[in-house]
């Protein structure tokens, strides 16, 4: 094992006085002991007898309120009962995450009539019931208190209703009749659903001289031309990580946010899930200019200049033998490159390049190097094309230009947010004022939306009926789960009834479905599969290449400079994506997995933009603390051109040195900023700034950088919430255990021997459970809950957390409640940096999910003096909430800080709704509201104020799973039964859980197979984790780590001590 | 000085008389719940039901172990062909009786002894064990105060019998103290009151939020009595949810038409309020028919139905997870063990008071369901305690509290 040094901040890093401290108090904040000014207590401004006066009064008072009687309690049953339908029992229905061209075949959970829980679909072959934590937060936005109730149209800039939907047909086939010839156009985001585009080519054909634009915020432009260049096809073929031994990424973000994240992180995981006997991993490289998620996941990463990324597809592409003139990089960078290269080509045929840019000349050169390494046919499947991205800029472009020019005379918009997402937004938003009719079908009143004259919404996504073809051959169907909760019409109906045709898109998909599967049972049965697809995966296939751009190509590459200034990029978080589930808490309130911070967005800055600008020095105690201890950041005004934004910065070590980054997706806002609550949402109100009309747009598709930025000091601060400054391991070392794959196969029992070493006085592993104890051990007689987690499989992508706050109504607690370190998740992913920060591309990444480890010796059960927290005869840590006082003893006694306590009446669950006003933000009264908390399971108590809560293993899903097995009379199977929220939503399996007392569960062989790389977290401690983990095992040469001797004389000191 | 001396006397022995009469006897295995929660579906001990009269059933069956393994599994016996139960069988059209493997011995005699001492309850006295339960109590309160007098009169008496001894022997005497300014009697009083005050505000306070006996009106005076008493219907047929379900759910309107459709009018016995009024059946299914729009002339729904909104009787608060499937399903309780016997209930009152204790203790009697070693009876689910399986003896369990029937996440989560 090496010395390898973790830290999650600077401060914990250097070992500061100042981290010490902050991370001495599991609750650091001081009582609020107001007006005291050195005074006795009984002059203070609120003297104790005053205190006790009002305390017996309002006892006195709530008991006489309080003694009356036990309210009287209805129970309504249906007048006629569906047949399907059994109150307390959840149906499972498959239908389709749509958003955007996004599309992940899902099933939803339905409890007495309302969809709860969002599950993947484990039919898919695509996504094998993988989700994300956008899939997973979907539910939510059914229950988004910001959706429009009903059709409006524009008066007078305001909104009025439009009662009927036959007075909404008459308005818009009022407006469409009048358009003497003009044209028409629909203006949609990527669209699959085969009769969709089948009902909008009927529509088009009434209004001749019409078009569909699709147009992608997220766009791929990029790819879709240069496979037209070079493969003759405007497609984005397949890809298979699963099946490339080396992956070489130019800047794509595949894990988090780039095109398919939950198919490609299921890929990359099968090539990461190592075992002692075949100990073989993929090797991945990623060149980035910002440290991305799926950089953090990276064996090897080098980082480099945004505008550096056309001469590094050069560069390699030379290295492949491509006869093209490379630009110069620096020795680093193209060391990197030639070493990727020559691991491309030793694996040829079964490596992968893939880039993040949507230049389409980049794109055409990694297309070479695709071609040179054999990837079409094998990592590269052209079978079954891609479909979700289809948008082309410069047709979108154009359209903004023929708008300007009065040439369209009415637009259609569904789907697409322009007047937010274009770069130039106020040139649309001037170009729509000039379409005479617009009629808007999007959920609510957006940017866009509220320019429109009418808007009819359409219904979310669960309450639809719809299919969709996300690659070729492969389908996914909608279905319904829940009655439209507003006066929502679907926009195909729309469509439909203004060309004059008969009947619903319900009506559509089934006759279309009908004959298209031969019968309405086979269409039955689709439904209830949710997909259809072919029988079997149809092998990989190339397609003909044509290199004759690529020559062009490099040349028009060798033009752009590399740039001398600050570069500025733009990127997505997993989170906020494009924006487009800007009002959902739950998404809000997620942690990014790099930064750790929510409910904004800020400019990442590395730490010598740092050194140079305010002159912080990370690597000195101090000056880290002077900006790492309090949350208020410096703000800088980034400015490009005439465009300016004033953003708070985050000092994240592993970014080019040059570099900034901003993150897309916030700073939602009407046009009158007061309008944004009740238009967007009231969660957006004060999210963030929009970083769009920073995005420029190449003459043939949008890029996402700049090479030239200014960056000004300001003297203003700005408060960021981050989570990970609070939760502290206190220097205890032994959380995470990272080995090198070739470390691994020298000695592949380095970490049993080294937990065998540390264990030795208490007879090493084997005996320490009895040994390390004085008190008897107890018996588990029948079931013993177990999880375990492989950290090479696990990618840090939330999905877990997401899931995890739907399935245990876990709370959104709001900005300004983060900031006092009062964050609520069960389950959260610490992010641990090893290497120098000073020095960009040393920087690895590793990311732990850590959730209660539900402890056989657990401390925080023997501290607390209610019993409010037991072991049970399973191995689950139980809190029982009802008998909890809040004592907050078991949370300061946990050694892994996963217990969160309830410091204000998150959840609404008083009944005195003023009790949480001015208290709490309003995203979080948001969540309060009847409508939100629709979206609550029934089967776990809403905790109230002044109690504690943690992880407790989905124990509502134990029990259901152990009913299943007694009523079906059988023994527990734990896959069929027995499922954690985490687990299911896992897109890369990382997580198993089950019975481990039970020889042929998962969990048992898990832990056997992995003998190798099963650890426990501070398993010195003796308390006895159910949790386990597996070493992270990275294909690398170096784990890199801090040097005792390196850097500053303040460096040179020991690290934090335990 | 000796006033000191009786004061803490004093308040000892009235602390013991008080717990002595305020303890309840702990009731022993109860011969009458067994008998409810196992027997009363079919039987009446002084009334034929679905099988015959019990009372005196040991009179006519002299044989003990004849009985006993009679009740357990009548099937053998009818099998081993005793002319007396097959008479009975045949007797009673056939029906089999339901098998008790579950019952033992002293659970049996218990139920034998219930029966034979059982006396039809005059209305408006309950059963009479309550009644002697009561009469016990009141009997320790007079013997309390009995007590507590003569205690009170000898004091006095020692007292002045020390006074009149210290005047002969010429001590002297403090002054006397009426006995309202005595500070022995007035701590004496403060800690009684003390004792039966801190005994009502616990008592209260426990009570709180319980609502055992909670009987209110509902809109439609539906007779558990007339339907699952007299005509037999099964539980389930209704609450069907029990068997899936963590909830039992009342069932919805086209259930009840599943019957009333055709049954439109009341013929049988008289039904009574609890207040002694009568009710007219036939009315009441015609307030069925006009929640649900049928028409009952035409054979039509000619309006939209509406639903009834009963009043919930039985109340859990939100933090209990309680699910009937995991009782009706897994573990074979009958439903009248928790709702007492409801085919006797013309309106539904909540038998039992739902407090944790009562669900603990239940689940510290209860045995577990588990499967004998061919994997005939019992739940398979069960193998899983492979440790018990090996300690226990064929066909034996062990109860719900031993496998975690008792901690606190089997509720509350």
């Amino acid at each position: 094992m090496s010395d390898k040094k973790y830290w999650q901040t600077f401060g914990d890093r250097t070992g500061s006085e100042a981290f010490q401290k902050s991370s001495e108090n599991e609750f650091p904040e001081e009582l609020p002991m107001e007006g005291l000014g050195g005074k006795g207590i009984l002059d203070a401004k609120h003297p104790r007898r005053d205190f006790l006066k009002y305390l017996g009064f309002s006892t006195a008072a709530a008991m006489l309120a309080a003694s009356c009687e036990t309210p009287v309690r209805k129970v309504i049953p249906y007048v006629n009962k569906p047949e399907d339908l059994v109150p307390g029992v959840a149906n499972y229905y498959a239908t389709t995450y749509i958003s955007g061209g996004d599309v992940v075949p899902v099933v939803a959970k339905v409890r007495d009539g309302r969809p709860i829980k969002i599950e993947g679909n484990e039919l898919s072959a695509i996504t094998r019931g993988g989700t994300s934590a956008k899939v997973q937060a979907s539910v939510l936005d059914l229950y988004d208190t910001g959706r429009l109730p009903y059709p409006v149209q524009i008066v007078d800039g305001k909104p009025q209703e439009v009662s009927t939907f036959d007075a909404f047909d008459k308005l818009a086939s009022d407006a469409l009749g009048a358009l003497n010839g003009a044209p028409l156009v629909l203006l949609t985001s990527t669209l699959t659903s085969p009769t969709t585009k089948e009902i909008i080519a009927t529509f088009l054909s009434k209004y001749p001289g019409s078009k569909h634009v699709q147009y992608d915020a997220d766009s791929f432009t990029g790819i879709l031309l240069a496979n037209e260049a070079t493969y003759g096809k405007r497609a984005i073929p397949s890809y298979q990580f699963d099946k490339a031994n080396v992956i070489v990424s130019l800047g794509a973000d595949f894990l988090g946010t780039w095109l398919s994240p939950v198919e490609f992180a299921r890929q990359y995981a099968q090539g990461r899930k190592i075992t002692e006997i075949n100990p073989v991993l993929s090797k991945h490289y990623q060149f980035e200019s910002l440290l991305s998620l799926t950089g953090g996941n990276a064996d090897e990463r080098i980082v480099h200049r945004p505008s550096e990324t056309a001469a590094i597809a050069l560069a390699l592409f030379a290295e492949l033998g491509g006869q093209v003139s490379v630009g110069a990089l620096d020795e680093k960078t193209k060391a990197g490159v030639k070493k990727a290269a020559k691991d491309l080509l030793d694996n040829k045929g079964n490596a992968l390049v893939v880039s993040g840019s949507n230049n389409v000349n980049v794109q055409i050169i990694v297309n070479a190097i695709n071609e040179a390494i054999g990837a079409g046919g094998t990592t590269i499947n052209w079978s079954a094309p891609i479909q979700w991205r289809q948008g082309i800029d410069r047709e979108f472009n154009s359209l903004v230009t023929d708008m300007d020019a009065g040439k369209v005379g009415a637009m259609l918009i569904y789907g697409v947010n322009p007047a937010y997402t274009y770069f130039d937004a106020d040139k649309f938003k001037s170009a729509l004022k000039k379409v005479k009719a617009t009629i808007s079908f999007n959920d609510r009143l957006d940017e866009t939306s509220e320019l429109c004259h009418y808007i009819i919404p359409a219904p979310h996504y669960l309450e639809s009926w719809g299919d969709t073809e996300p690659k070729a051959g492969y389908y996914s169907l909608l279905q319904p789960t829940i009655a439209p909760l507003f006066k929502t019409r679907p926009f195909e109906d729309s469509l439909l009834k203004w060309s004059g045709s008969a009947g619903t898109h319900e009506e559509y998909v089934r006759q279309y479905w009908i004959k298209k599967s031969g019968s309405l049972e086979e269409y039955q049965k689709a439904l209830q599969n949710g997909v259809v697809e072919p029988a079997a995966s149809s092998a990989s296939q190339a397609t003909s290449y044509n290199g004759s751009k690529v020559s062009d190509a490099a040349t028009a590459l060798s033009t752009i400079k590399k740039g001398d200034k600050l570069e500025l990029v733009l990127y997505q978080t997993i989170a906020a994506g494009m924006g487009d589930h800007a009002n959902n808490p739950w998404l809000l309130e997620m942690p990014d997995p790099i930064t750790r911070a929510n409910w904004d967005n800020y400019v990442i800055v590395s730490p010598k933009f740092a050194k140079e600008t305010w002159d912080i020095d990370i690597g000195k105690q101090r000056q880290a603390d002077k900006y790492e201890v309090h949350p208020e950041k410096p703000v800088v005004k980034v400015t490009l051109g005439q465009k300016s934004v004033s953003l708070p910065t985050l000092i994240i070590p592993g970014i080019q040195d040059d570099t900034v980054g901003i993150a897309l997706g916030y700073g939602r806002s009407s046009a009158d900023k007061d309008n944004t609550a009740s238009y967007i949402g009231r969660a957006v109100v004060g999210v963030g700034q929009n970083v769009f009309p920073f995005a420029l747009f190449n003459g043939s598709s949008f890029e996402f950088y700049a090479s030239e930025v200014t960056v000004e000091k300001t003297a203003d601060t700005y408060k960021i919430a981050q989570v990970q400054t609070h939760n502290s391991y206190q220097g205890r070392t032994e959380v995470v255990k990272e080995i090198t794959l070739a470390d691994f196969k020298k000695s592949p029992d380095q970490v049993p021997e080294g937990r065998n070493e540390e264990l030795k006085s208490f007879g090493g592993v084997k005996n320490y459970r009895e040994q390390g104890t004085l008190y008897s051990a107890y018996d588990k007689p029948g079931i013993k809950w177990g999880m375990s987690i492989d950290m090479n499989s696990c990618v840090g992508c939330g999905a877990c957390v997401i899931a995890c706050h739907a399935e245990n109504n876990v709370p959104v607690v709001g900005k300004s409640e983060v900031l006092r370190y009062h964050d609520m998740h069960w389950i959260r992913i610490d992010r641990y940096f090893s290497g120098n920060p000073d020095e960009a591309s040393s920087i690895q990444t590793v990311f732990q999910p850590m959730l209660c480890q539900h402890c056989d010796n657990a401390p925080c059960e023997n501290v607390c003096p209610v019993s409010a927290t037991t072991h049970s005869s399973e191995g689950l840590n139980q809190m029982a909430y009802n008998r909890c006082i809040g004592t907050r003893y078991c949370a300061n006694n946990c050694p892994f800080k996963v217990r969160r306590f309830n410091w204000a009446d998150y959840t609404g669950s008083d009944s005195f709704p003023d009790n949480q006003r001015q208290v709490l933000d309003d995203s979080v009264m948001m969540m309060n509201d009847d409508l939100s908390r629709m979206v609550l399971n029934p089967d776990v108590t809403v905790r109230s104020r002044g109690v504690m809560e943690k992880c407790s293993f989905c124990v509502q899903r134990l029990q259901e799973g152990k009913l299943k097995a007694k009523k079906e009379n059988r023994p527990l199977k734990d896959m069929a039964d027995v499922r954690t929220a985490c687990q299911q939503a896992c897109p890369t399996e990382a997580i198993v859980f089950g019975n481990a007392g039970d020889g042929e569960s998962l969990i048992t062989k898990t832990r056997e197979e992995h003998q190798q790389r099963v650890f426990y977290a501070l398993e010195e401690l003796h308390v006895l984790p159910n949790v386990n983990y597996l070493a992270k095992i990275r294909n690398t040469d170096v784990i890199e780590g801090v040097e005792k001797k390196e850097g500053s004389g303040e460096m040179a000191e020991p690290p934090v001590k335990s | 000085m000796h006033y000191r001396l009786i004061a803490p006397k004093t308040a000892y022995c009235l602390l013991i008389l008080s717990f002595v009469a305020f303890s309840k006897s702990s009731s022993a295995q109860d011969g009458k719940a067994l008998f409810q929660s196992n027997c009363a579906s079919c039987h009446n001990p002084v009334r034929v039901v679905i099988g015959p009269a019990l009372k005196g059933v040991t009179d006519r069956v002299p044989d003990n172990k004849l009985l006993h393994s009679w009740i357990k599994n009548n099937q053998t016996v009818l099998k081993s062909g005793n002319k007396y139960f097959t008479d009975l069988y045949n007797q009673y059209s056939k029906v089999p009786m339901n098998t008790f493997p579950g019952l033992t011995d002293p659970d049996i005699d218990a139920i034998l002894k219930y029966v034979n001492s059982y006396t039809v309850a005059t209305p408006g006295n309950n059963g009479t064990p309550t009644a002697t339960e009561s009469d016990s109590t009141l009997l320790y309160g007079i013997l309390t105060i009995i007590l507590a007098v003569i205690m009170l009169t000898l004091l006095q008496v020692n007292s002045n019998l020390k006074k009149l001894s210290d005047d002969k022997e010429g001590i002297p005497s403090a002054e006397p103290i009426p006995f309202y300014r005595n500070k022995a009697y007035i701590t004496l009083l403060i800690l009684v009151l003390f004792v039966i005050g801190g005994y009502f505000l616990v008592e209260g306070a426990i009570g709180l939020g319980r609502n055992k006996g909670y009987q209110p009106v509902q809109p439609i005076f539906y007779s558990h009595k007339v339907h699952a008493g007299t005509n037999q219907i099964s539980c389930l047929y209704c609450h069907g949810g029990a068997w899936e379900s963590k909830q039992a759910s009342v069932p919805s309107l086209n259930i009840c038409m599943n019957c009333h459709a055709a049954i439109n009018e009341y013929k049988g016995d008289k039904i009574y309020r609890e207040d002694g009024s009568e009710v007219n059946g036939t009315e009441e299914i015609q307030k069925l028919y006009s929640y649900t729009g049928y028409d009952p002339k035409s054979g039509k729904y000619t309006q939209a139905g509406r639903p009834i909104e009963w009043i919930k009787i039985h109340n859990l608060p939100d933090y209990v997870f309680f699910s009937h499937a995991q009782h009706i399903r897994a573990g074979k309780v009958q439903c009248q063990t928790c709702h007492g016997p409801i085919q006797q209930m013309s309106e539904v009152r909540q038998f039992a008071d739902l407090s944790m204790s009562w669900c603990v203790n239940c689940h510290r009697t209860t045995k577990v369901d588990f499967p004998d070693s061919a994997g005939n009876t019992g739940n398979k689910f069960y193998n899983i305690y492979e440790k018990f399986h090996k300690e226990l003896k064929p066909g034996d369990s062990i109860t719900v509290e031993k496998i975690g029937g008792t901690e606190c996440q089997k509720c509350h989560y």
